[in-house]
């Protein structure tokens, strides 16, 4: 029952946050639905007993990213009012008419019970409790070399942001 | 009522939808880049419920490369926006047809 009330309520939080990502006009206002959506997502993650993974959801993406994203757009300065004017006059037909097969496809699949979302699944099994130890061994078992290539990947990423930074200052200078 | 696997993969599926959506429909590349981390967020939510209904950890697990991969896509991502607007003076990917045929 709490958890219920709970999915309704951050549900209908996240949604929100996602719909006013796409249509606020201010970047900046984007930015703070975003926020919300990642919030509300915590909260959902602990819902269901992952905390590990609720508590660096509100550091890493909450914290580090949305950080990251509002230095950006206070440095590119919020953008004037998009052009919303259509340069391709039929496609707006065409994805209106797609879009609607999709939904109708969709939905009925949905509602008419025919669509499982988890079909092998074993229904009733305790839900995994997602504490740091219980998280941490199987990282540093099963997923080992996973974990060495995404320390990698970020070093790259990292040395990367650094030369492109680098390569533009040096262009100017000469 | 119990709310199941399915009910958090039904709202996975409506955060996807409308991030793909602000891909398509906006053209500030900064939006567009938040849409994406909306979408990678959704599928989050879905290992998560899937972890759930098969009673396994590694769903959890799954999210933490999902969370190292974005984290890496936004820095490198917004580098590249900022070295753009630096060169063209904006952030509209529709103004950004310099590699046009």
């Amino acid at each position: 029952m709490v958890e219920l009330v709970l999915f309704f309520l951050l549900g209908a939080a996240a949604v929100a946050g996602a719909v006013t990502v796409i249509f606020a006009r201010n970047t900046i206002h984007a930015a703070m639905g975003l926020l919300g959506t990642l919030f509300s997502l915590g909260v959902i993650y602990v819902v269901n007993l992952a905390h590990l993974v609720a508590a660096v959801q509100v550091i890493v993406y909450a914290g580090a990213v949305m950080t990251l994203f509002l230095f950006v757009i206070m440095l590119i300065g919020v953008d004037k009012t998009e052009d919303t004017s259509e340069s391709l006059p039929f496609q707006r037909k065409l994805v209106g008419g797609l879009a609607l097969i999709i939904l109708l496809l969709g939905g009925g699949l949905a509602f008419g019970g025919r669509f499982s979302w988890t079909p092998a699944a074993t229904p009733g099994g305790p839900i995994p409790n997602g504490t740091v130890q219980a998280v941490a061994e199987r990282l540093f078992t099963g997923w080992v070399l996973a974990f060495e290539v995404t320390a990698l990947l970020l070093t790259i990423a990292a040395a990367g942001a650094i030369a492109l930074a680098q390569f533009k200052r040096r262009e100017e200078g000469q | 009522m119990i709310v199941t696997a399915g009910w958090y993969m039904t709202l996975a599926a409506v955060l996807f939808t409308i991030g793909l959506l602000g891909i398509l429909v906006r053209r500030n590349a900064l939006v567009m880049f938040m849409c994406v981390e909306l979408m990678l967020n959704a599928v989050n939510l879905t290992f998560i419920a899937a972890g759930r209904a098969h009673s396994t950890l590694d769903g959890q697990v799954s999210v933490f490369f999902v969370l190292v991969v974005a984290a890496a896509e936004v820095v490198v991502g917004l580098a590249i926006i900022v070295a753009i607007f630096r060169n063209r003076a904006t952030a509209s990917v529709d103004e950004l047809s310099g590699l046009r045929g």
